[in-house]
């Protein structure tokens, strides 16, 4: 089949960009994404272009690193599906197929569809981790937990950090990713400890990213390719809830004493 | 031979060998630690975890990943599991039994200190990975469950969905974090490692080349670890991740620090086959679907292009069922991956282009029922569905082989470093525990031991021992390092050819595969030996990579990546070659049992290859360290 490609192209962060036109020919059902656009990227190299950048590297959907609007949809219309997952199969002869970086004000286009996302490495740095350095823990066995929990916890460390949840929502905030960090440690006993200072801390790190607020639109949830639920938000609302208003109390009591 | 091979194992029993060494390695006292540099290339299990581990120990950390995320490193794909020796189970494991598994498994090629060292810190990887947060599957009393895996009568593999190297990665990148954060470590995603920094014989830094900017600059240190991965992907179609590369070892190489046992490569009998031309890279699908799938190809040449289903009982070979009675299905890798290619040799392979075989679960759902079926595998019916729109509960699965894991690497000592003093390998880009075939679930313990628990310690007692002196950065080794770099980088710039990088990475690949993949023989490696270097020349008079070296240009990384596959490619041809014997992932035609059985050598070839570079245009020069067995008696394995 064939399909008209209207691919962002922009040379640098600091340059402007424009869609442009391309035709990807005989292309067969059974690629994925990627490989269609290797193929129409071979042509642009053989003719001397400048191929189209983008970022991929597994391929079968567990790192994270691609990643693209298709069609406006972010990792285009498979649910649960990473764009390098995605075939062509999902698409008709003489489709026309408007592809673009993610947009957000915190993932600044490197180069066409290349963002930067190190908001998101900021974020679990400032508290997305258990404070455990290595060679003091305990067996793993002390400590029994509860399968439920750890299946919940699972659920939410399935997070593939792709962004997908940023590009999805119209406010381009960070909560599920965030709210995913926040449940899958906060689930666990382990997690215990750091729990409430980690909700404050990665919460106001978001705030510092300049990702937007979160408003429950649900399109997060609706892009993500790992189907990871909203309600690790409402997790991660109730955590920093609980964390803002006793920090706010123990500042209270510090000043009458 | 103009290296040493001294591989510093402690001396004592096996078993108090790693207590001993830890005793008598030197400490850096807390104080000195923040003054020395450590470089860490590469962000996977190995590399996380030694990057953190010494920043919570007080040095400084520099870390570089090529990915835009230290978090993307290909670990995160490992699917089955991680090996521990916690006899959780009270089904008769030990770390003597861990330990003797993966040797047997590694055919009798790798050294025994190490793997001894491997199975004994395996139960303190799990600790620390369940106090870290990982979410290991579960038991309904709370308590860690775990699987059977290859190569084991016991079960002792520790797992998280079918998400396990992920979730370890993850351990490990947010400890990584966590260090970032505290200042320890300082991060460079999107950078690659060019060249290693050599000075007065040892390693002092690297020559790294930011991706977004295209700026080529020397970062200097006390030790540099590379913990970088494998080299698969110089078969072009792998299981790897499409960024894999051999670039930094290679450099490494080239500058002096031997590459051991090359050609022990691990072909997987379980992935989705080749569909295409277009085809970018393979998928595995994990190796428990043999517990329940059936292998089978058409008897008849002239039945590959029916459907399965036209294809009656007594028109099809189940191959294994037929070859190895006693195993059947379940054969071990190289076995059913080496007979998969036979059926289609034969003409008889199904699918695309016939290189494909049958993995059929129809009597195990009549057997089952479709629901059990489901329940154990759902998941990967799931994703094969995906990839290529066939629905497996309906018609049987097609599979073939897949380059997979690269047990060959650069050669270390004990502690885990290389022939240049101060240069560490850790995981999969060193050669040193799995010998000639590694066993599942075994790579993940491999990376985090070296990680987390090997090279915190080996790296104080070379910092303790050697005082690096301070170092100029316009020292002339420097200048020339980063020279090298920005004059390779002008030249493949400067080709402005006709043929893409692909292409000539694709054509390699078939060479390798062709000649070097699952069975090997010398007519076979010497055809490749001319092959490849004539398409090295044709690579550098006629590649063609669009764009400037100034900005962010895929095509030029991957174009210096291949230009390093079409170095280390020759090598492993070299190194197959030369080892007449079949053993593990290395299988010479030339050498088996009157039953197609791999016949290693143990008389001439009971020893690590470690391959010296001796200048452009100059056969490199075999040095050999013998592999002594003081524990073990050596076996031929048999699967009848």
């Amino acid at each position: 089949m064939n399909l008209t490609l209207r691919v962002w192209r922009q040379a640098q962060s600091d340059v402007a960009g424009a869609l442009v036109e391309y035709q990807a020919i005989d292309v067969n059902p059974d690629m994925s994404f990627l490989e269609m656009l290797d193929v129409v990227n071979e042509r642009l190299i053989s003719a001397g272009d400048v191929p189209i950048a983008f970022d991929h590297d597994c391929r079968e959907g567990i790192c994270g690193s691609c990643g693209m609007m298709i069609n406006g949809v972010a990792h285009g219309p498979m649910k649960g599906t990473a764009t390098c997952q995605l075939h062509m199969r999902s698409f008709r002869d003489g489709d026309i197929v408007v592809i673009e970086p993610w947009r957000a004000r915190a993932f600044p286009v490197i180069k066409d569809l290349v963002v930067n996302r190190s908001a998101l490495d900021r974020i679990i740095q400032a508290g997305g981790f258990i404070s455990t350095p290595t060679g003091g823990a305990p067996d793993g066995n002390t400590m029994p937990i509860a399968r439920q929990a750890s299946d919940s916890a699972m659920d939410a460390a399935a997070c593939i950090g792709c962004g997908a949840c940023v590009a999805a929502c119209p406010n381009a905030s960070a909560s599920l990713f965030t709210g995913a960090k926040i449940s899958h440690l906060g689930l666990l006993p382990q997690g215990q400890p750091e729990r409430y200072r980690r909700a404050l801390k990665m919460v106001a790190q978001m705030d510092l990213e300049s990702f937007g607020g979160c408003s429950l639109f649900g399109e997060c949830q609706e892009a993500c390719p790992k189907e990871i639920s909203i309600d690790v938000i409402a997790r991660m609302n109730r955590d920093f809830l609980v964390a803002a208003v006793a920090a706010s109390e123990e500042r209270s009591g510090g000043d009458e004493g | 031979m103009s290296l040493t091979l001294n591989a510093r194992v402690p001396g004592g029993a096996l078993a108090d060998k790693w207590d001993k060494h830890r005793f008598d390695v030197k400490l850096v006292n807390p104080a000195n630690k923040r003054k020395y540099n450590i470089i860490v290339v590469g962000s996977g299990l190995a590399g996380a975890s030694a990057a953190a581990t010494f920043s919570e120990l007080g040095y400084n950390v520099s870390c570089y990943c090529y990915q835009d995320s230290p978090r993307r490193a290909h670990s995160i794909a490992a699917q089955g599991g991680i090996n521990a020796a916690k006899n959780y189970q009270n089904d008769g494991d030990s770390i003597q039994r861990l330990f003797y598994d993966t040797i047997k498994g590694g055919d009798f090629r790798a050294r025994e200190a190490n793997v001894y060292r491997l199975a004994q810190i395996s139960v303190n990887i799990i600790d620390q990975c369940v106090a870290q947060g990982v979410p290991f599957a579960r038991e309904y009393g709370g308590l860690l469950a775990n699987r059977s895996f290859g190569g084991a009568q016991v079960s002792r593999t520790f797992y998280a969905r079918g998400q396990t190297g992920q979730q370890l990665l993850l351990g490990a990148y947010q400890a990584l974090e966590k260090e970032i954060a505290k200042g320890g470590v300082s991060m460079f995603p999107r950078s690659e490692m060019l060249d290693l920094i050599v000075v007065n014989g040892r390693a002092r830094g690297i020559v790294v080349r930011d991706e977004v900017s295209g700026t080529i600059e020397p970062h200097l240190a006390d030790a540099v670890v590379l913990a970088t991965g494998g080299y698969g992907n110089v078969f072009y179609l792998s299981t790897n991740a499409k960024g894999c590369n051999a670039t930094a070892i290679w450099r490494a190489h080239k500058r002096g620090a031997a590459f051991a046992n090359p050609c022990y490569t691990q072909i997987h009998p379980t992935c989705i086959p080749v569909a295409g031309e277009y085809q970018s890279k393979l998928t595995l699908m994990s190796e428990s679907l043999r517990n329940d799938g059936r292998v089978w190809v058409p008897k008849r040449r002239e039945d590959v292009g029916k459907k399965p289903g036209d294809i009656p009982e007594s028109d099809r070979d189940y191959y294994l069922e037929r070859k190895y009675p006693s195993y059947g299905n379940l054969s071990p890798r190289d076995i059913a991956s080496r007979a998969a290619k036979e059926a289609c040799d034969d003409g008889r392979g199904v699918g695309p282009g016939g290189r494909g075989v049958y993995l059929d679960f129809a009597d195990a759902i009549k057997r089952l029922g479709e629901d059990k079926i489901r329940e154990r595998y759902g998941n990967l019916f799931e994703m094969y569905q995906r990839i290529t729109d066939e629905n497996p509960y309906a018609v049987p699965m097609r599979i073939y082989p897949a380059v997979h894991y690269t047990m060959g690497g650069l050669w270390v000592d004990y502690n885990l470093m290389s022939t240049i003093p101060g240069l560490h390998v850790a995981g999969e880009a060193n050669f040193s525990d799995h010998g000639a075939n590694r066993l599942g679930a075994s790579a993940l313990m491999q990376g985090l031991a070296d990680g987390y628990f090997v090279l915190p310690y080996t790296i104080g007692d070379y910092l303790a021992t050697a005082r690096p002196e301070s170092l100029a950065a316009d020292a002339s080794e420097v200048k020339a390092a980063v020279a090298d770099v920005a004059a390779r980088t002008t030249r493949l710039l400067g080709v402005k050819g006709k043929r893409s990088v692909t292409s000539f990475h694709r054509e390699l690949g078939r060479i390798m595969w062709e000649h070097c993949g699952m069975a090997r023989d010398a007519a076979g490696l010497t055809k490749a030996l001319e092959l490849i270097p004539s398409l090295r020349e044709e690579f550098w008079q006629d590649v063609s990579i669009p764009g400037s070296g100034e900005e962010l240009n895929q095509t030029l990384e991957h174009a210096g990546r291949v230009a390093d596959f079409l170095e280390l490619g020759e090598l492993m041809c070299r190194d197959a070659l030369h080892r007449e014997e079949s053993c593990g992932g290395h299988f010479r035609t030339e050498h088996q049992t009157p039953d197609g059985e791999a016949l290693r050598n143990d008389a001439e070839f009971t020893y690590v290859a470690a391959w010296e570079y001796a200048g452009e245009g100059q056969p490199p020069i075999l040095n050999k360290e013998p592999l002594v067995f003081e524990n073990v008696r050596l076996a031929q394995r048999s699967y009848k």
